[in-house]
C-alpha cells in the first residue's frame, strides 16, 4: 500500500501533544448551565464573545451588509463572482482604516498592501511560505501561541528557536535573548530569516514597551532579518499604557529597512469572529505583497464576507463605538476576575491586553518541575473542571503558569469558575494566603475605580452556593 | 543570502504562462456593451453566469438563511464563532447529498469522508501535500487547466508529467499514453505518487468514458498510486453520454472497500457548478480515513467562512430548488453551448465534440501559418489584440498540438456571444482573402504556375482539413 506524505503522517500538525487532554475532557463533558453543571467550562479558547449583541444590532439596521436579503441581492452576482485575489477592493479600505483607527488614527495602512489569508493562521503559514526556505528558522519568544508550532512549520519544514524569557523580568524581551536564540541557531546550522513577535502577547496578555520593539527592530535590521508583528490582539488592550505597533516604530526610525517588516492580523479576536476566516498580511515589502497576493488564492476570503465586512468596518461610527465599548466590557471582566482571584491567593501576569490572563500557579506545585505542571493541570481539569492551559503548551521556560480565558463566557459562567476555583483553593491549605496580605489587597481595592464597586457589592459575586461564610472585604466594608 | 524564499522568486506560480497575460490584456481593455463596446470580450474565463436568477429567487423566498437567522432566531453568534475544521455539519451533509444527485444517485457520499477547503484550489494543493513528497511526480492527461502547475507545483513541489493526448482519438487516455508517461517520470527518476485526472475535462469539455475510467483504475491498482478525480464540473453535463463518476465504475466493479477504493480521492467546488467562485468553496472526499484526517487538520489553512456554510446549506438542503436548479441550469448551458459551436461553424471552424463544461476546445489549426506554437502564439495574439477576444491557447493547456484553444461560453450575455462570432467571423474571413491575395501576388511572382493549378491545390488544402474535423 502506497504511503501518504511524511507531512500528513507525521506529527506536525501538533494535535497529538497532552495538552490536547484538556480539550477532549472538555468535549466528552462541556458546561451547560442546566444540561450539565458539573461539566468541564472552557477556559482554553481565547474567543472574544463579549460584543455579539453590538453586531446584532448593527446588523438589524443594515440588512444590505447580507448579500441575500433584498436589500442587498442586487449586488449578490457580481459578488458570488468575485475571486479576484486583490480582494474587493472596498474590504481592503475598510480594513485598513479599521487596522488606523485601532492604533488611535497614529498610523495609516494602505489598502494595496493589504493581503487576504485564511485567517490568521493561513496568514503565518503564508508569510513563512514567502520567507524561508525549508530548513531555515524563526526566532520566536516563548511562551508563544502554540499553533505556531503548526502553521510556521508543518507545511513549510521551517523550524523555530526559542527566544526564552523569564518571570524575573515579566517575560520582557531582551537583547541578550535574542542574540542567545540567534547564537543558538547558527550553532545548529540554522540559518535564521527571521523573528516573529505577538504583540499583544499571546499567553502573556501584556504588550512590548516602545524600548523593547525598538531594539527589537534594531536587532532585525542589524542580522537582516525579517520581523512578522502579529498583531492579533490589538484592539483588546483595554488599559493602560497604550498599545505601539510596529508600524509605528517603523515611521519613527528611518533606518529601518522596511522590506524587513510584515504584520499579520485578523478579526478573529479583535471582533470575535473567528468562523468567518478573516486573515490579512500586511507586509511593507512589495515582493512580499505580490507574492502573498498570489499564494493567498490557497485561502481567500469569502466574498461574501469580505462584502458583509466592508459593510460594517466603512461604518465610522460603529468602528468608533465598537471599539471604545470592547475595550470598556473586557477591562471589566479582566479586572473581576483578576480580582476575584486575587481574594484566593492566586496571582497574574500584571497585564492590560488579550482575553486571557497569565495565571500564577507555581506556589501550588510540589515542585518546580514541568512534571508538576502536568499533574496539577490534570487536577485542574479532572477536580476542579476547568479547562486552562498548562504554560509549558506555550513553551514556557518555567513551570507552574497556566493561561486562562475570560471572555468566551457569560457572566454567570465565569460566577461557576470562580466559585470553583475558591473551592479548590480552600482545600489546597498551602495557597492559603495570610490576611496581612487579604488586608493589603484591600486597601488597593479602596483606591480603585468606581467602577469596580458596581461589581463587589452586586449579588451576583457572593454565590448562594459560596463556601466562603462571607468575604473578609464585605466585612471591612461594614 | 536571499531576503526571500526560492517560492517567492521563481516562476511556480505559473502567471507569466500566456492563460494569464490574456487576462491581463483583457482587464486593460474590458468589452462592456455600452461603455467600451470595442474592448476585449473575455473567453477565457470558465465561469457559470447563466442560473444567477434562481440563486438570487431563492433568497428571496428563504430571508432566513441570508440574514444568519434560523426559524426566525439570530444564530450570527454560533456563526461568528464556528471555526471547527470538520464543518458545519448541515452544510456537509447538504452537500454530498447534492453530489450524489448530480450523479442521479448512483452513488452516495459519506459526510465524514469529506473535508472542506477554500476552493478547489486549496483542495488539491491539500491533496498534494497530504499524497506526495516534495520531487514526487503526478500524471496528467494533456491538455489540463493551467491552474495545477501552481496548484500542483508550486508550494508542494511536486512535478507534472504529462499523459499525452492526441486529437487522433478525441483526446481520449489510452493505456499506451498511461504507461509512456510512467516510464518518462521513471527516466527522470520522479517517483510516480498518482494520477490526477479532470473529468468532465477542463479545456475539453467532455466526459470520460467508462473504458478510460476502467483503464485508470487498472493503472493505479497495478502501479499501486493514487487516483485522483477533479470533478469539479460533474454538474454542468448537459447533454449525453450522462456523467460516470469514478466512485460509481469502483461499485460496480466491486472494489468498494479494496486497496485501490482508498487510493481514490475525488475534488469538488461550487464555483463551477452552481456558479460562486467568490464563496470559496471546495471539498475533498477520501474513502481512506487517514487521508481525510491529514487533509481535515491541513484545512485550518484555509477554511469555508462560516457565513457562506451556513447560507449554502439552507440552500442545498433544498432539494426541490436542487432538482430545479440542476435541470435549468443544464438546459441554458446546452443552449449556448449550442449556439457557441454554431456561430463558431459559420465562421468555417469547428470544435471537439462536448457533452460538459462551460467552454468548447476550438480547432484553429487551419488558421496556422505553420504546424508550430509559434503560429499558435502569433494567432493568439491576433485574436487577443486584433479581434479582441481573450480565448486561451492550447499552449497554456499543455496540448502536445498547435493550434487548439479553450473558448468559453458562459461566462457572458447572448448578445455578447453573438457580437464574439461576428468578430470571429469576420477575421476568418479576412484571413482567408488575405491569404488568398498573398498567394495571389506569389504566384504572379512565379512565372511558371497557373492560376488554376493554385486555386486547385488550395482548395484540396480545404478539404484535407475538413476530414480531420
Amino acid at each position: 500500500m502506497v504511503a501518504m506524505s511524511k507531512i500528513a503522517t507525521g506529527n506536525g500538525h501538533g494535535e497529538n501533544s497532552p495538552y490536547f487532554d484538556g480539550w477532549k475532557a472538555y468535549e466528552t463533558n462541556p458546561f451547560h448551565p442546566t444540561e450539565r453543571p458539573n461539566g468541564v467550562i472552557q477556559m482554553g479558547l481565547a474567543e472574544n464573545q463579549l460584543c455579539f449583541d453590538f453586531f446584532q444590532k448593527w446588523l438589524m439596521k443594515h440588512p444590505e451588509a447580507s448579500l441575500c436579503s433584498p436589500e442587498g441581492v442586487r449586488k449578490f452576482k457580481e459578488t458570488a463572482l468575485f475571486q479576484d485575489y486583490h480582494g474587493m477592493p472596498e474590504f481592503r479600505k475598510a480594513v485598513a482604516k479599521f487596522m488606523g483607527k485601532v492604533r488611535g488614527d497614529r498610523v495609516k495602512f494602505d489598502p494595496d498592501r493589504i493581503v487576504m489569508s485564511g485567517g490568521a493562521t493561513g496568514a503565518h503559514e503564508m508569510v513563512t511560505f514567502c520567507l524561508a526556505d525549508p530548513g531555515e528558522a524563526f526566532l520566536v519568544p516563548t511562551p508563544y501561541y502554540p499553533g505556531f508550532d503548526r502553521d510556521l512549520r508543518w507545511r513549510t519544514r521551517v523550524e523555530l528557536v526559542p527566544v526564552d524569557c523569564e518571570s524575573s523580568n515579566n517575560f520582557k524581551i531582551t537583547r541578550t535573548a535574542l542574540e542567545a536564540a540567534y547564537e543558538q541557531a547558527q550553532a545548529a546550522n540554522l540559518r535564521v530569516k527571521g523573528l516573529l513577535i505577538t504583540n499583544p502577547s499571546n499567553p502573556l496578555g501584556t504588550i512590548l514597551d516602545r524600548e523593547t520593539l525598538k531594539s527589537i527592530v534594531s536587532f532585525i535590521n542589524e542580522k537582516n532579518i525579517h520581523l512578522i508583528g502579529d498583531e492579533i490582539y490589538s484592539a483588546t488592550v483595554f488599559m493602560e499604557p497604550e498599545f505601539v505597533s510596529i508600524s509605528e516604530i517603523i515611521e519613527e526610525d528611518i533606518e529601518c529597512n522596511r522590506d524587513l517588516i510584515h504584520i499579520v492580523y485578523s478579526l478573529s479576536k479583535d471582533m470575535g469572529l473567528p468562523g468567518f476566516r478573516v486573515g490579512i498580511v500586511y507586509s511593507y515589502n512589495d515582493a512580499v505583497v505580490s507574492c502573498a497576493r498570489k499564494m493567498s488564492s490557497f485561502g481567500l476570503v469569502s466574498s461574501q464576507t469580505q462584502h458583509l465586512i466592508a459593510s460594517m468596518l466603512s461604518d465610522d461610527d460603529f468602528v468608533e463605538s465598537f471599539i471604545v465599548e470592547s475595550k470598556e466590557r473586557l477591562f471589566k471582566r479582566h479586572k473581576y476576575f483578576t480580582w476575584s482571584l486575587s481574594q484566593v491567593g492566586i496571582g497574574s501576569l500584571q497585564s492590560n491586553a488579550g482575553l486571557f490572563i497569565w495565571m500564577d500557579l507555581r506556589k501550588l506545585l510540589k515542585e518546580k518541575t514541568f512534571k508538576a505542571e502536568m499533574d496539577l493541570w490534570q487536577v485542574i481539569i479532572k477536580e476542579v473542571k476547568l479547562n486552562v492551559s498548562p504554560g509549558s503548551s506555550f513553551h514556557c521556560q518555567e513551570p507552574g503558569w497556566f493561561r486562562v480565558c475570560f471572555a468566551n463566557m457569560d457572566d454567570n459562567t465565569v460566577e461557576v469558575a470562580l466559585m470553583r476555583i475558591r473551592t479548590f483553593m480552600l482545600k489546597n491549605n498551602e495557597a492559603m494566603v495570610p490576611r496581612s496580605k487579604l488586608c493589603r489587597r484591600s486597601s488597593l481595592k479602596l483606591s480603585l475605580s468606581r467602577r469596580k464597586d458596581d461589581f463587589i457589592t452586586s449579588p451576583g459575586i457572593m454565590s448562594p452556593h459560596s463556601p466562603l461564610p462571607t468575604s473578609p472585604l464585605v466585612r471591612a466594608r461594614t | 543570502m536571499g531576503l526571500l524564499s526560492r517560492k517567492a522568486t521563481c516562476n511556480s506560480h505559473g502567471q507569466d504562462s500566456p492563460y494569464f497575460l490574456g487576462w491581463q490584456e483583457y482587464e486593460k481593455n474590458p468589452y462592456d456593451e455600452a461603455k467600451n463596446p470595442k474592448g476585449i470580450i473575455q473567453m477565457g474565463l470558465a465561469e457559470n453566469q447563466l442560473s444567477f436568477d434562481l440563486l438570487e429567487s431563492w433568497m428571496a423566498k428563504n430571508p432566513d438563511a441570508a440574514g444568519f437567522k434560523r426559524d426566525g432566531q439570530s444564530i450570527f453568534r454560533e456563526l461568528a464563532l464556528f471555526q471547527d475544521y470538520h464543518g458545519l455539519p448541515a452544510f456537509k451533509k447538504a452537500l454530498v447529498d447534492f453530489m450524489a444527485e448530480i450523479r442521479g444517485n448512483k452513488v452516495t457520499f459519506d459526510p465524514n469522508h469529506m473535508v472542506l477547503t477554500a476552493g478547489a484550489t486549496a483542495a488539491n494543493e491539500t491533496l498534494m501535500f497530504c499524497l506526495a513528497e516534495e520531487g514526487d511526480a503526478l500524471l496528467l492527461p494533456t491538455p489540463y487547466y493551467p491552474g495545477f502547475d501552481r496548484d500542483l507545483k508550486w508550494r508542494p513541489g511536486v512535478e507534472i508529467v504529462p499523459i499525452q493526448c492526441t486529437s487522433f482519438n478525441r483526446f481520449q487516455i489510452t493505456a499506451s499514453a498511461l504507461e509512456e508517461a510512467y516510464q518518462q517520470a521513471q527516466k527522470k527518476n520522479l517517483r510516480v505518487k498518482g494520477v490526477l485526472v479532470t473529468n468532465p475535462s477542463n479545456p475539453l469539455g467532455t466526459t470520460m468514458t467508462r473504458g478510460e475510467l476502467d483503464l485508470l483504475i487498472n493503472f493505479i491498482t497495478a502501479k499501486e498510486i493514487h487516483l485522483i478525480s477533479d470533478e469539479i464540473y460533474s454538474g454542468t453535463v448537459f447533454s449525453s453520454p450522462a456523467f460516470v463518476s469514478i466512485m460509481e465504475v469502483l461499485k460496480d466493479r466491486n472494489l468498494e472497500n479494496t486497496e485501490v477504493w482508498d487510493r481514490v480521492h475525488i475534488v469538488y467546488s461550487l464555483s463551477k457548478d452552481l456558479g460562486l467562485p467568490g464563496f470559496r468553496v471546495g471539498a475533498i472526499y477520501s474513502n481512506d480515513p487517514i487521508v481525510v484526517a491529514a487533509a481535515t487538520k491541513m484545512s485550518s489553512f484555509g477554511l469555508v467562512s462560516s457565513q457562506t456554510q451556513y447560507l449554502l446549506s439552507a440552500m442545498l438542503s433544498d432539494k426541490k430548488f436542487t432538482k430545479e436548479y440542476i435541470s435549468k441550469n443544464h438546459k441554458r448551458l446546452q443552449k449556448r453551448q449550442s449556439k457557441l459551436v454554431s456561430g463558431l461553424e459559420k465562421a468555417g471552424i469547428s470544435c471537439l465534440e462536448s457533452n460538459a463544461g462551460l467552454f468548447c476546445w476550438v480547432d484553429m489549426r487551419h488558421l496556422l501559418s505553420s504546424n508550430t506554437f509559434e503560429a499558435e502564439m502569433e494567432l493568439w495574439k491576433r485574436i487577443v489584440y486584433d479581434v479582441k477576444l481573450n480565448i486561451s491557447p492550447g499552449f497554456s493547456c499543455h496540448c502536445t498540438e498547435p493550434g487548439w484553444f479553450r473558448v468559453c461560453f458562459a461566462n457572458m450575455s447572448e448578445d455578447t456571444q453573438k457580437l464574439a462570432m461576428q468578430r470571429l467571423k469576420s477575421f476568418v474571413d479576412s484571413m482567408t482573402i488575405n491569404s488568398q491575395s498573398h498567394q495571389e501576388l506569389k504566384n504572379a511572382r512565379r512565372k511558371s504556375r497557373t492560376k488554376w493549378v493554385f486555386r486547385l491545390s488550395f482548395q484540396s488544402f480545404h478539404d484535407r482539413e475538413q476530414d480531420e474535423r
